[in-house]
């Protein structure tokens, strides 16, 4: 079947529909790792998103039950150059097009993703539509593509009721922001005790399992909407261990006094080097995020800039002075993507423990 | 980590001649690390044997030694440079074994230089089996399960303990006699008792039996600091089992989930960590293809063959960054070269896939056994880059110039189906091929991979194409819809292949696919999927819709490039293709190339104005003419290659620059060539063409025995021989008609003469020759195995009177511009032409060194309108060099079982060294040396047996031997010569004469030469043909021509010892 991709600048390519067929607008983005596709469809944090990746094979290895980083696919649309109908990998269950049909999400193949992905770079993040219908007419579709907005994606990905996992001698209290399941995972693996909590939660609620630290998860968006979850962190500044990650960490800094920008295409992938300031070395990092903190917003007598990206220099993660909280602009609990960061869980256990 | 400041003069070991398993990829390392110290102002001395290399020019290193790569050759080159500093882990296992053995004899401290980069404790704990097993069982990174065990009871026990299936392997027997695969214990108790009996020892190793696994490598980098990042992963598509340079190998891995990736991304970190490397590192893993258990099987702690194709697959350069930690710099503070802003410390991003084909020699050796396993084979190997798996497939077969174009080969035809199935079991170069016809048999992919245990993954690719071409097969191009067209061609379908399936011409095909706008467009290789803007020039082709590659309205030349490492097609030929590139850029001209060679110093993207990296045929050079729209292209210096394309670029309407197409033929015509010959009253030895076999006999009993044999248009003598006979001729033309000749095939008679070899320059008007080689041998081994010497020593004025003059005289009648290599033979008096290329040489390289002329460049630019004149160097026959050079050549005949080492007009070499001195002996000495060769021991054993013609010329040979007091062997009739003559020769028994034989006394240890000249023919069950094996297994030299054993006998005479030898710097060429 037939199927366009339209950017709201006019350009269309054409490709052939998989997954579910249909019409649906996104903002489109790209991401650059070679593998980790499911857990790249199941993360919250593409919430109103169409993603195109840029490695040209993808489904290789079909989906499984357990690389999921939620419970469902969470892109609004999936762009790929080559669908592999034929996976072949020991734990694969169905292919990725049945995968994508079971949950109703649209995709779309035969694309020339480095193509889309050089015009992404050039002129910034788009606006796009995906469309099987045969009578595509991108002059009636283009007012509607320049339209959409993504409002409030959070709301839309944060548990609507507290969760517990079970774990050993600490206590985490985790604001669920659109979190990736294998930052619970982490936790767990660590001996963590996790209570995870609705984005817009009160803090008295978060503080009320009386937890050793509290974590804010990844999530979709521009941070500036998440005024309620700003408002909490700012009551819940130095009363607990606190740990930011992605959307986490965005929303801290603006809880404390500091900026957020949108990034001209962001950064989204499994390659990205991340100075890590205090100890001197590069770790690469698994990254999603269209925002970054503005480096001259940050008030430097209280926070410290830990991490910093070597491709482009903006930050990657704050320390705050005086107080038991960090964040960072990456992903250590990878999935996908490299774990070299996963010490940071480490950092804040410690950190717990002090 | 900023640079170190008591770095300032660095030797850079490399890797020597070129070996199967040691090959190009290390002077593309070398030129890199000695670039990348230059950058830093440090003074780099150069120490190699192999003069083919681009890395010994002087203008690579300040001080350039082509020297024996000996302990003590290189301490003599220490004393003399004072380095302060040796880069050791560039110049493959011969660079690093060399750097640690000075290392551990102290001399290195002694003499104050430090080892730069991987510490000498790390590279032991990775090198050393035992100490890298208690290294990987410290960190808790699983090896493959194994012990010894003396008892049947301990095998046993052990078997139980890491679970069935296990590998016996007996210790110390012949080639893993007597072990094998046991599924359970009943087989054990068989199998490993017969092992233990067959042991000398009564031991065998049992080994958990990993077959089936998924081998998986990655390229891993590390600094002083410890950064530590991955380049890239590979995936070979054999399982283990299959030496991983004996592999089809793809990049990225493609059946890895991100689970599974990163649990062996992160395994090779922690392992380059716990070791300490500081540099480049490669990691092999395998990986059980039904959970996530794997093991590591190997690191090797130093740049290899593996990081040059993750070099060249990501546009990452893994030396030039290795080298740089190894002078202190860390990751984050080395720019990189792709992007030009970023730095070296990230993890490149592909987004297409790379396939690597190895180039067996299997096409040259036909009797070799073609089994792969654990012994590496393959001389060279070709890349392909593609947005599919299957284009990049379609693109690396082509690439492999064997006349395959498409995976459908008729000459499976014949096999049965039962047949195909059995042969899907041999593990051999035609697997690939054999699978597409089992699959178009209706052989299911799962019983395939039942067989192979190759992924389906890669299975399910191979019948997407199989389904392809069938379907193909019942269409018209009428059929073609646009999306159908783009669809074949995206698979990597040339218009030849489509055309040969829907029945039609190649010329229709294309002007179909032209007339819908179906054209190759280019995309870019920069190291982050388009992420950031990049600079590297490095594009490859698919069939989409956007290109990358730029325009330009510069003045712009193609050099087309040589290819894959081949016997007579090597690395000399890169060597000539960059230099052209440079000599162009002298000229002011914008420079591309063509090649697929991912070894190559011609690939690395900062060598031309742009790089593609496409397979070299007529389709795929047309798609980057047309792109470009260059001005012109350059064959001469891209071998049989680049040589072959003449006619489809000018075809094309491409100008070829230099000699002009219809010359380049007259030259390779026999007829035409004749009539120059005549008209210049220049007399060759007497030849026909012919086409069939009849017409062959006919031929060559007109001419008289002996007569060569041999295609045309072909490189290294390829499929030529000495025929003796009807049935030798008879033999042979079978052998070439094996592949579809498109060229007559020449009959000549055979001279036994010397011969004398030149390459000239000549730019339509004047000539100039560097030099003049004489070959050691007489006629009747081929050149490019023969060792020859600079300046020749032998001959007399008037003969290189004569040689200036029919060079001239050839040049001008053939009204060649740029190069030309002639082979004369000189015999009974008379000067013989016997063959003229009008390309550049093997030769070329190693005469440009030693005369101090930068033939290349020159020839380039008069390619491009210059003249002689202009350089300075004079015309005619240059002034002789003070020192003299003598090339010897290098073979790998240990790794080719089956393989005759006997010399002869087919090429057998696969790479040369030069040993340089002021006098021709010690010359020789040190060129003998430096292929490795032990001399033997005054004292020892030499066994003879040469043919009956040779016999009355050994007698003086054997005399001197004698007088050295060697002790002589020979079999019957020779022994009771020599004895007859007052020679004491001890007489052994020839094979089948009883026990104890001819074998049985090389096996014994007693002899240390061996001199067999044979008599004819290629049969492995003739004795000499075990003889020579039988050498070769046991590392005793074995000669092949009186020549030769006269050469090594004059090298034991000078007893010379390595420690008194003058190493010298190649500058003392270069005083004009």
């Amino acid at each position: 079947m037939k199927a366009v991709l339209a950017l709201e600048d006019g350009t269309v390519f054409y490709g052939e529909g998989f997954g579910v067929l249909g019409e649906v607008i996104g903002e489109i983005v790209f991401n650059t790792g070679m593998t980790g596709y499911q857990e790249v469809l199941t993360d919250p944090s593409y919430c109103g998103q169409i993603v195109a990746m840029t490695y040209p094979l993808i489904g290789n290895y079909g989906a499984n039950d357990e690389d999921i980083e939620s419970v469902k696919p969470q892109v609004k649309g999936f762009i790929v150059r080559e669908l592999c109908n034929t996976p072949s990998n020991w734990r694969n269950k169905e292919t990725l097009d049945d995968y994508l049909k079971r949950y109703n999400i649209i995709g779309i193949q035969g694309i020339d993703t480095r193509a889309l992905t050089r015009i992404l770079r050039e002129k910034g993040t788009m606006k796009g539509m995906i469309s099987s219908d045969p009578e595509f007419n991108l002059e009636r579709k283009i007012d509607e593509i320049r339209a959409f907005e993504i409002k409030n994606p959070v709301d839309r990905v944060t548990t609507d009721k507290v969760l517990h996992y079970n774990g050993g001698d600490k206590r985490v209290s985790l604001i669920d922001l659109g979190m990736k399941q294998n930052i619970v995972r982490s936790l767990q693996k660590r001996g963590c005790e996790v209570y995870v909590f609705p984005a817009n939660s009160k803090p008295e609620e978060i503080l009320s399992v009386n937890p050793d630290g509290i974590m804010l998860s990844n999530g979709p968006g521009n941070p500036k909407d998440c005024t309620g979850t700003i408002n909490s962190i700012k009551q819940l500044m130095g009363k607990k261990p606190m740990f930011g990650i992605c959307l986490g960490h965005q929303l801290i800094a603006l809880a404390n006094d500091a900026d957020t920008q949108k990034l001209k295409y962001g950064h989204r992938g499994c390659n990205h080097p991340v100075k890590d300031i205090e100890k001197n070395l590069t770790y690469i990092t698994s990254q999603n995020h269209g925002y970054t903190i503005v480096e001259s917003s940050l008030d430097t007598s209280r926070m410290t800039v830990t991490h910093r990206n070597m491709n482009d220099g903006t930050i990657e993660g704050v320390r705050y002075k005086d107080m038991p909280v960090f964040t960072v602009q990456f992903h250590p609990e990878a999935s996908p993507g490299p774990t070299d960061t996963e010490y940071l869980f480490d950092e804040f256990i410690a950190m717990m423990n002090k | 980590m900023p640079k170190r400041e008591d770095v300032k003069k660095v030797l850079v070991i490399g890797s020597g001649p070129i070996i199967i398993g040691q090959a190009a990829e290390f002077d593309y390392a070398g030129t890199q690390a000695c670039r990348a110290l230059k950058e830093e102002n440090i003074e780099v001395v150069l120490v190699n044997s192999n003069p083919a290399t681009i890395m010994t020019d002087t203008n690579i290193a300040d001080r350039v030694y082509i020297e024996p790569l000996t302990v003590e050759v290189v301490k003599n080159i220490i004393r003399k440079e004072k380095p302060d500093s040796i880069l050791p882990t560039l110049g493959g296992q011969t660079g690093l074994n060399l750097a640690m053995e000075l290392a551990e004899s102290g001399f290195l401290q002694e003499n104050n230089v430090k080892l730069l980069g991987t510490a000498t404790e790390a590279i032991k704990m990775a090198e050393d089996r035992q100490a890298f097993k208690d290294t990987m069982e410290r960190i808790g990174e699983p090896c493959i399960a194994s012990k010894v065990v003396n008892t049947i009871e301990d095998a046993l026990d052990f078997a139980k303990e890491i679970g069935y299936p296990v590998i016996v392997r007996p210790a110390y027997t012949l080639g893993g006699t007597g072990g094998g695969i046991v599924n359970n214990e009943e087989e054990l108790m068989e199998v490993g008792s017969n092992g233990l009996r067959l042991s000398r020892v009564h031991q065998v190793l049992i080994e958990k039996c990993i077959a089936g696994w998924k081998e998986i490598e990655f390229e891993v980098m590390r600094d002083g600091r410890g950064n530590v990042i991955t380049i890239c992963s590979m995936e070979n598509i054999d399982p283990v089992g299959v030496h991983t340079g004996d592999s089809i190998v793809v990049a990225p891995c493609q059946t890895l989930s991100d689970k599974e990736y990163q649990m062996l991304r992160s395994a090779s970190l922690k392992i380059i960590s716990a070791l300490g490397i500081e540099g480049g590192c490669n990691v092999q893993f395998a990986l059980d293809p039904n959970s996530f258990e794997y093991a590591v099987i190997e690191v090797n702690p130093r740049v290899s063959r593996s990081s040059a194709l993750a070099s060249k697959a990501t546009g990452y350069p893994i030396a030039k960054v290795a080298s740089k930690i190894a002078v202190g710099y860390s990751l984050d503070e080395i720019k990189n070269a792709v992007t030009g802003k970023t730095y070296a410390c990230f993890e490149p991003t592909i987004d297409y896939v790379v396939i690597k084909i190895p180039k067996w020699p299997f096409d040259k050796f036909v009797k070799a056994s073609r089994t792969l396993g654990t012994q590496m084979k393959a001389t060279g190997e070709v890349m392909a880059i593609s947005s599919s798996f299957e284009g990049a497939i379609m693109k690396a077969i082509r690439s492999l110039e064997l006349g395959i174009f498409t995976l459908e080969q008729d000459r499976f035809k014949k096999f049965s189906d039962e047949e195909i199935k059995e042969k899907i079991k041999d593990i051999d170069d035609e697997r690939l091929l054999v699978i597409a016809e089992a699959i178009r048999r209706g052989i299911s992919i799962e019983e395939i991979n039942n067989v192979t245990k190759i992924d389906l993954f890669f299975l399910n690719k191979i019948k997407n194409l199989v389904l392809t071409e069938e379907k193909l097969k019942t269409m018209k191009l009428s059929d073609f819809t646009p999306d159908y067209f783009r669809k074949v061609k995206k698979l990597g379908f040339t218009d030849g292949v489509i055309a040969k399936f829907v029945g039609c011409s190649k010329e229709e095909v294309r002007a179909k696919r032209k007339e819908l706008g179906i054209c190759a467009v280019y995309k870019m290789v920069d190291t982050c999927a388009a992420e950031f803007e990049a600079m590297t020039p490095y594009y490859y082709s698919t069939y989409d819709e956007h290109c990358e590659a730029k325009k330009s309205d510069k003045k712009k030349v193609l050099v087309i490039g040589s290819g894959p490492i081949r016997i007579g097609q090597g690395i000399e030929f890169d060597y000539c293709s960059v230099h052209s590139v440079w000599g162009l850029k002298d000229e002011g001209y914008e420079t591309i190339i063509a090649n697929n060679n991912p070894e190559t110093v011609s690939t690395d993207f900062d060598t031309a104005d742009r790089l593609y990296f496409e397979p070299l045929t007529e389709e795929d050079v047309e798609n980057i003419v047309e792109k470009e729209k260059v001005d012109g292209a350059i064959v001469q210096f891209g071998g049989q290659t680049a040589i072959k394309l003449t006619k489809a670029l000018d075809n094309m309407g491409v100008k070829i620059f230099g000699t002009e197409p219809k010359y380049v033929d007259a030259a390779e015509d026999r007829e035409k060539f004749d009539e120059i010959l005549e008209e210049l009253g220049i007399p060759r030895p007497k030849g026909k063409t012919v086409f069939t076999l009849d017409e062959a006999l006919k031929a060559a009993n007109e001419l008289g025995y002996p007569v060569l044999v041999r295609p045309s248009y072909v490189l290294g003598g390829q499929g030529m021989e000495i025929a003796y006979n009807d049935k030798d001729v008879t033999e042979f033309m079978e052998i070439i008609n094996r592949v579809k000749q498109e060229h007559p095939i020449l009959i000549d008679k055979y001279m036994m003469g010397k011969e004398i070899e030149v390459d000239a320059i000549s730019d339509g008007e004047d000539i100039l020759i560097p030099g003049i080689m004489e070959h050691l041998e007489r006629a009747g081994v081929h050149s490019g195995d023969s060792i020859s010497v600079y300046p020749s020593q032998t001959i007399d004025e008037k003969v290189k009177h004569k040689i200036v003059d029919y060079t001239q005289k050839l040049a001008k009648a053939l009204h060649v511009v740029g190069m030309v290599n002639i082979q004369y033979v000189y015999y009974n008096n008379e000067l013989y032409v016997i063959e003229v290329n009008p390309r550049s040489s093997r030769t070329v390289p190693y005469i440009s060194k030693v005369t101090g002329i930068p033939m290349v460049n020159v020839a380039t630019r008069i390619m491009m309108g210059r003249k002689l004149k202009d350089f300075g160097y004079g015309t005619g026959l240059y002034k002789e060099s003070e020192y003299v050079a003598v090339k010897v050549p290098v073979f790998s005949f240990e790794k080719l079982h089956d393989v005759d080492t006997s010399l002869g007009p087919e090429m057998k070499s696969t790479g040369e060294v030069l040993g340089i001195a002021k006098t021709f002996d010690e010359a020789l000495y040190k060129g003998i040396i430096a292929t490795g060769m032990k001399l033997p021991q005054k004292g020892g054993g030499i066994l003879m047996t040469v043919r009956d013609t040779d016999k009355p010329e050994l007698v003086q040979l054997a005399e001197e031997f004698e007088k050295l007091g060697f002790e002589l062997y020979a079999t019957g009739k020779t022994a009771n010569m020599l004895n007859s003559q007052g020679i004491a020769t001890n007489a052994v028994k020839k094979i089948g004469e009883g026990e104890p034989n001819i074998l049985d006394l090389i096996h014994s240890g007693k002899v240390s030469l061996i001199i067999n000249t044979p008599t004819k023919g290629r049969q492995p069950e003739r004795d000499g043909f075990k003889i020579r094996r039988k050498a070769v297994e046991s590392s005793i030299p074995c000669l092949t021509s009186l020549d030769t054993a006269r050469a090594v006998l004059e090298c034991i005479k000078l007893g010379r010892n390595e420690k008194e030898l003058e190493v010298i710097d190649l500058s003392v060429f270069n005083k004009k």
